[in-house]
């Protein structure tokens, strides 16, 4: 039965080298400086990918630059103010759901909060729609590294009369920073892939475009069509995106990780 | 009187002041935090509103029968969901039958077998495998994987089948290489991950002593993870596959690649099928006409409801392993 449990894990790990495996291989045949320098080609011609990387970065700075600050008050609010409140429990419960929720109901979502009353696609709402995803994580991880805190801290801030707003900034905060950044990274690392909420959210663009009321090309969306298409060209570009973003995906995670690594020996 | 007198109603009245200064700033933050906490329960009943709102259309068109017919005509306008939610459940149900033993065996080397400098690389190569994007496993099963499973795997399955009754419809050719059972092994590499982090969260809260008494009995590693440490962790290991489910269930960009996009059910889990999340990111943005497009809201609010039961389902049962370690 043992040998069984070493074999799963072989097949485990066989299974990550595999597609690790066939990403670097078929994706670095098209690595080149044109693939960062040139936009989306028209079938059979050469090109890159540089607007689908601008638009892929422009709507995930502006998901978590709208996020993070609510995912990380609502954390606050957890694990410091409604620490036993019965407010807490439902939240939690609720954002582990939406943690895990398809990330394609949360595009329909925004496709009927935003895209319709609009009446066009436009980056704005993929970025929501990327917001969205990222509130959950934040909120979690804000929350679990709060709780981390010693209350001893916090008491010895209470003690020399400083207000709680005052403690959470100055003591709480300071001390589940690197924590509350894994959070971030993480997001990150989450919408850096995902396409199911772009698709009819921000759409596509086949040429430059820095309008956020308009349609905005993505890596993931990019990758999806170009996939799927019958020109070899645009295929080989699709390999190159997808280890582009698994690259980015694969670091953010270290990096993440890394940093509360560090915080559990120190 | 003295100088120090006479200043004190001063300095206690800027006290007073800085005390309510600092009342009214510590009131308005936890206000502010307290209404974020709020809006994630606003997003997610937001996101049920809407998707009712959306897909009100066609439910009062096509009432109960929409869950019921398998046809989806967009050019007659008419549409039933049955061949969707049949394809997601299915390739759903094999992915966890086959994740679920693979996921517990990688959980059970990591905590008893793996010598330890191993365990935390294993352990992160294995997370690692949970934050690859699903767009990439897409790309990987349709150019790579699906093309291995036409010419070697399934060629070689219905050939082994084909006169074996019952069995021979389950596998029945033409070999297309993409179609429901493609899709069921993509979601099994995509969910194994989920389902060994938490299988193996859950199996470090066993108590030493439970496993030591065990083992100072005379048991074999087989025997304690057999008889103690799986019944201890059931609940847990109960909410992970749930888990893993939910995410199998809504999972979207890898399938959408691999299921061929086929409205129809057939038994052969060789044919191209289609998934109510594939069937939205493939058609949402090219439908046509109100009806069409509130349908396909539909097929997303079943997905929702589908997988909020799931998950909360999950969720109860990690939370009732998390209350009694006190964690």
């Amino acid at each position: 039965m043992m040998t069984l449990c070493v074999v799963a894990a072989g097949i485990g790990l066989a299974w990550l080298a595999l597609i690790l495996g066939a990403l670097l291989y078929k994706g670095l045949a098209g690595l080149s400086l044109s693939v960062f320098t040139g936009m989306t080609p028209p079938p059979g011609e050469a090109g890159g990918l540089l607007n689908a990387i601008f638009g892929s970065v422009v709507m995930t700075v502006i998901a978590v630059i709208v996020g993070t600050p609510i995912g990380v008050l609502a954390g606050t609010y957890m694990a410091e103010y409604g620490r036993f409140s019965k407010l807490t429990t439902v939240v939690r419960f609720i954002n582990d759901i939406l943690l895990s929720a398809p990330s394609i109901v949360i595009g329909l979502f925004v496709y009927e909060l935003m895209v319709r009353p609009m009446g066009h696609f436009s980056a704005l709402a993929g970025a929501v729609a990327l917001a969205i995803l990222v509130i959950p994580v934040v909120v979690r991880t804000t929350e679990d590294m709060l709780n981390l805190v010693p209350n001893a801290l916090r008491e010895a801030g209470t003690a020399i009369g400083a207000p709680r707003w005052v403690v959470i900034k100055s003591v709480a905060y300071r001390a589940a920073l690197s924590g509350i950044v894994t959070g971030i990274l993480l997001a990150i690392a989450r919408i850096s892939g995902e396409t199911a909420p772009l698709l009819f959210t921000a759409l596509n663009n086949q040429f430059w475009s820095s309008n956020l009321n308009a349609p905005m090309a993505s890596l993931p969306v990019t990758i999806f069509q170009f996939a799927l298409s019958p020109y070899e060209e645009w295929q080989q570009l699709a390999w190159t995106g997808a280890l582009v973003i698994t690259l980015t995906v694969l670091a953010l995670s270290i990096v993440a990780r890394s940093l509360t690594g560090r915080r559990e020996n120190g | 009187m003295s100088a120090a007198q006479e200043a004190l109603p001063a300095v206690r009245s800027s006290r007073e002041a800085t005390v309510k200064r600092f009342a009214f700033t510590d009131a308005v933050f936890h206000a502010l935090t307290r209404a974020a906490a709020i809006l994630v329960l606003v997003l997610l009943g937001g996101v049920a509103v809407s998707l009712f709102a959306g897909s009100w259309q066609a439910l009062s068109t096509f009432g109960f029968s929409f869950l019921t017919s398998e046809s989806w005509n967009p050019v007659t306008e008419k549409f039933g969901a049955l061949a969707p939610i049949y394809g997601t459940i299915v390739t759903s149900a094999i992915a966890i039958v086959i994740a679920v033993p693979i996921g517990i065996g990688i959980a059970i080397f990591l905590t008893e077998l793996c010598p330890r400098p191993l365990r935390r690389p294993i352990g992160m190569a294995v997370e690692l495998l949970a934050g690859i994007p699903s767009i990439i496993y897409g790309i990987w099963g349709l150019f790579v994987f699906a093309p291995f499973l036409q010419t070697t795997v399934q060629p070689f399955v219905i050939g082994i089948f084909h006169g074996v009754p019952g069995l021979n419809s389950l596998f029945a050719g033409p070999p297309y290489g993409i179609g429901l059972l493609t899709s069921s092994l993509i979601l099994a590499i995509m969910v194994l991950p989920f389902i060994t982090s938490i299988t193996k969260d859950v199996f470090d809260t066993v108590p030493a002593v439970l496993k030591e008494s065990a083992y100072g009995i005379g048991c074999t590693t087989w025997e304690v993870t057999r008889h103690v440490v799986i019944p201890y962790t059931r609940i847990g290991i109960m909410g992970g596959v749930m888990l893993g489910l939910g995410r199998a269930l809504g999972e979207t960009m890898a399938v959408t690649f691999v299921i061929g996009n086929a409205h129809r059910i057939s038994v052969s889990l060789f044919a191209p099928a289609t998934t109510i999340s594939a069937t939205i990111a493939n058609e949402f943005t090219e439908a046509v006409g109100d009806l069409y497009t509130s349908s396909l809201v539909a097929l997303g609010l079943i997905l929702f409801v589908i997988t909020f039961l799931i998950l909360a389902i999950a969720r109860y049962m990690l939370m009732r392993i998390d209350a009694r370690t006190g964690a």
